[in-house]
Parts: C-alpha cells; structure tokens; sequence
C-alpha cells in the first residue's frame, strides 16, 4: 500500500486540527508537569528552580519516594504479567470456539462484549459485590469449599486473586474479538488444501492459524500491556490499591500521591517517568511489528 | 478432544463465566439492603423496585445521566470529525514528519490517565471549563482522536486511489468529492471509529471524575453516593450499575456486526 501514497506537503493541512486537539490535550497539561517537576514550592505559588532533585529522588529506591515507586512498578509488572499470560491463550481459545454462521454469531458477539461497555468503575462494583465473603456469590463459594481465609480486604492473596479474576473477566473479550477478526481474514483456501493433505486440527491450528494470527495478537498484547499498565479504577473500586500496599498499582500511586497529598514535585516527577516507561514499551512494539512486517513483505 | 461437542461446551462456560457476575448484581439491584446483608440468596425472594424508584425519582441521577451521555456524544463527534482528514492524509499522502507524527499521535493512545490528572485539573481550572461536560469531552480527545485517526486510516487504505483520481478528472472539487463519494464509501469505518470512542469515553472513569464536581457530575461520580455516612447502600449501587450497562448494551446490539472489524481496526 506505501508505494501508491503521493509526497505532497500540502497533505499537512488535513493533520492540523488534530494536531491541534491533541498538542492542546497532551502537550499544554504535560508542560506543566515538566514545571512541576523541576520545581519546589514554599506555597502560596512561590516556586524555585529544584534541578533533578525530584528525580534523583524518585529513582533512588533508599528514599521512601523511590521505595514507593520501585513496589508499585514491581507488582503492576507481575500484575500485567499475570494477566497477560491468562488472557492471551484464554482469548485465542475462545475465538476458535465462536460460531460460524447463523444468528448465533450476532448473539455469542454480543455477550462477549458486554464486559467492555461497562464503565470501569461499575465493574470495579460488580467484582467488590461478588468477592465479598459475607454476601458475594463468589466470595461465599470459595469459603464454602474450604478457603476460610478468603477476604479482599485483609488478606493480600484474596485480593491478587480478585483482581486477575477481575481483569480476565473484563479483558479476554478483547483479545477474544481480535482473534476473531483475524481468523475471519483467513482464506478459505488454506482450510481447503489443509483438508486435501489430511492435516488434523492441531496441525491447522499451529500451521495456518497462528501465524495467521501473529499480527492481531501483537495489537492484542499491547492493547492489553498498556491496559494492565495503567489501570486504575477498577482495583481502586474493589481493594482501594489495599490491603496496606498490596495492589497499589503505578496509577493509583501516582494519584494518591498528587491529588491526596499534593506532593507536586514528587508527583510530576512520578508522572514523566511512568509515561517515559509505557512509551518506550509503546516504541518497542511498533519498531518490532514494522520490522516484522517489512520482513514478511520483502 | 475437541469434537464436535468441545467448541459449544468450551464457549457456553465462558459466557457463564461472563455472565454470572453481571447476573449477580442484577439480582442484588432487587434486594433490599436489609435483604443483601441477611444472607446469600440466588434470586430474589422478595423483589423490590425500590432502589430503582430511588434513582428515577432524584433528579441528581437523572442530571449525572444526561452528563454522561452529553458528554460522551460531544467527544464521538469531535473525535471522529477532526480525525477524518487526518486519516486521510496518511493514508495517501506522504509529507515532512507524516511517520513521527503518526507514531506520536498513538504514542497517546498509550499514556496514562493518571499522568494527567493533576495536570488537566489546572489547565481547565485555568481556563474556566473545570466541572463543564466540555471539559471531560476535550480531556476524552487525548486518547479518543488518535484512536479514531488509526482505525479510520485503516478503513480509508482499503479504499482504492482510483476512486479519488476518477472524481478529480470527472470534475469533482475536494470537498465535494470528499462528502459526496468518500464519506459514503467509508461509512462503515465512521461508524466503528464512533463505537470505539463512544465504548472509551462512556467507561472512562478517572478523568471525568477528576474534572468534574457539581455541576457537570457524571454518572460514575454520582454513583459514590451510595457510600454514604450511612454506610454502603448495596442495592442503590447494584440498580445503578444495572443502568449504566444499558446504554451499552443497546450500543453493541446494533453494532454487533461491526464489531469483529473494528477491533481488527481495518488493518489485518
């Protein structure tokens, strides 16, 4: 497709109100957290010029700022790990399984993707309600059969466990949806000379359909890092980033830190560095899938 | 092991799976609290409307509605308006920074909310649009406008150039092209772009919390009023979630075909 695009620098005017949009959205707000965070402020608006100190501060895990980041950033790590690793087999497991043909296709669709649309913080309350130990179906079952220690806000393990179960609920639909859409792109053909040489369904599956499936699942992988990475809303619904500091993930962090305690300098620092790191991942993923795709077409 | 039977079995337990919770919390929007506390019931036994009748009666619930809704309808319209010719630009055309600028514009897509919650606090605090539905629309735009440009550029690239060609020599001028001819062509991209940016900015939580208190409260935000000094109203909390699913609900049932080709975001 590259070679038929035209050079034309007049095209720039189509890119201005865009530009426009997102300079106002993300580079006016982030000029401030960049002031924020090379200053210090004795209050009442006096600010003076604080260097790298906020950053030493923040990178420098003996201070209790850099303790902080240090274990948010270690578990939201484990915890995109975690999810990553559950959801992106149990996605492409799930594609193979959605219907064909026929009216159920519209309905089995619609049902997995119900979990998408619910606003973040009502699935936050939906998985509080079904965990709860007293009155959540979940949380009862699972005492029932033994787990007598079951509880999100105390026991530590009890919330991890919530907030995997939590995420997959609420994400594997997506890598689900991907997968599809990119099976439905598969030739028929393929499926036909694979029948011809007698190949059985693992052979199709590993053979035609996973490579098939290479460039969604990287989509799918990142989508779902950057999910994981910077999720917020729904551990603060269920454990409030608790018990004690145990799902305090980068973002519920990060705003404790500038919105309860108004720790700007510290706060602003916090800011550049997380995004400084989602968008090195962010790089890494697009040089690997352009640089995978100019293999494949070479 | 996978027959016949594996696929329906393997994908009637992931609905269950998917659907239980949701199940659970309708069920609980019936209750009454003293219902919720008193024990596990599967169904229940006594319905009540009333926590229902509660947020249909206060003109608060209705208002945090309206919020939402408006404010999530300004953003899909923005978003996908301005990031139409954007996405028509690189799909045809290639000019000075066209890749930087492409990969900057995702790069978006990608920050976190939370980096720029302190920040959009002072920036619409200081320009006077702190707790508007503008603000939440505008602040909705930082993630919803390069999303829309790459799934319309996506859709646009499947669009042969030909078609452009053939209208300029038959005398077409751009706009009218563009309207008359391109937009059509492309309608099933307009309408899974807006989808997407509809599905991000009604979930969307921390932003349009942090940028609103009285005034232009969204729905989410209304919903911690059921923590109250009281304690915890479970069944007003279940009802309204029950709610704000339903706008969803409608949302992908119309699109429902669409939505395998959008999350494939034209480009596989």
């Amino acid at each position: 497709m590259t070679e038929t695009k035209i050079w034309d620098n007049r095209a720039w005017f189509f890119v201005v109100p865009v530009l426009v949009f997102v300079l106002f959205s993300s580079l006016i707000p982030m000029m401030t957290v960049l002031n924020y965070s090379v200053q210090d402020t004795m209050g009442q608006n006096n600010f003076f010029w604080n260097g790298a100190g906020w950053f030493q501060n923040l990178l420098d895990p003996t201070t209790e700022v850099g303790k902080r980041f240090q274990g948010a950033l270690a578990r939201n790590l484990i915890f995109s790990f975690v999810v990553l690793a559950l959801e992106i087999p149990l996605g492409i497991a799930v594609s193979l399984c959605i219907p064909k043909h026929g009216w159920k296709v519209g309905a089995v669709l619609v049902i997995i993707a119900l979990p998408l649309l619910i606003p973040y913080n009502v699935v936050g309350v939906i998985w509080q309600l079904f965990t709860r130990g007293d009155i959540g179906l979940l949380g009862v079952g699972l005492r029932a059969i033994g787990f007598t220690g079951f509880n999100v806000t105390q026991d530590a393990t009890s919330a991890w466990f919530t907030l995997v179960i939590m995420d997959v609920w609420h994400w594997t639909s997506m890598v689900a949806l991907l997968c599809y859409a990119g099976l439905k792109a598969i030739p028929d053909a393929y499926y036909q000379a694979a029948r011809i040489d007698g190949a059985n369904r693992w052979a199709v599956f590993t053979n035609i359909e996973l490579p098939k499936l290479r460039k969604v699942l990287i989509i799918g992988m990142l989508l779902r890092f950057m999910g994981s990475f910077m999720i917020y809303t729904e551990p603060f619904t269920v454990t409030g980033g608790g018990p004690g500091e145990a799902t305090s993930f980068l973002s519920i962090d990060l705003v404790k830190m500038a919105l309860g305690q108004v720790d700007l300098g510290n706060a602003a620092a916090y800011s550049l560095v997380y995004n400084l790191i989602t968008l090195t991942v962010c790089w890494i993923f697009f040089t690997y899938t352009t640089h995978a795709d100019a293999k494949e077409t070479a | 092991m996978r027959g016949t039977m594996g696929r329906p079995l393997g994908m009637a337990l992931y609905m269950l799976f998917l659907l239980i919770p949701v199940y659970w919390l309708i069920n609980m929007s019936f209750k009454t609290n003293t219902d919720i506390m008193s024990g596990l019931t599967l169904w229940p036994h006594a319905p009540v409307l009333d926590n229902y009748r509660k947020i249909f009666n206060d003109p608060d619930w209705h208002a945090s509605f309206i919020n939402s809704i408006l404010y999530v309808a300004v953003n899909t319209v923005v978003s996908v308006t301005i990031a139409l010719p954007a996405a028509y630009a690189f799909s045809r055309y290639r000019f000075i920074g066209d890749k930087p600028l492409f990969f900057w514009l995702l790069s978006n897509l990608m920050a976190p909310p939370a980096v720029y919650a302190m920040p959009f606090f002072n920036l619409y605090s200081s320009i006077g649009l702190f707790d508007s539905i503008w603000a939440v629309a505008l602040a909705h735009c930082l993630f919803n406008v390069p999303l829309a440009v790459w799934i319309l550029e996506g859709f646009i690239s499947g669009v042969p150039r030909e078609i452009d060609e053939t209208a300029m020599i038959d005398g077409y001028s751009f706009p009218r092209f563009f309207i008359k001819i391109f937009l059509p062509l492309i309608a099933n991209g307009i309408g899974v772009a807006a989808f997407f940016c509809f599905m991000f900015s009604w979930v969307e939580q921390l932003l349009a919390s942090t940028l609103t208190t009285v005034d232009a409260k969204p729905i989410a935000a209304m919903m911690s009023r059921a923590y109250s000094a009281a304690g915890l109203d479970w069944g007003l909390l279940s009802a309204a979630g029950v709610l704000t699913m339903i706008p969803g609900a409608i949302v992908i049932w119309f699109v429902r075909n669409h939505i395998a080709k959008g999350f494939a975001l034209g480009r596989v």
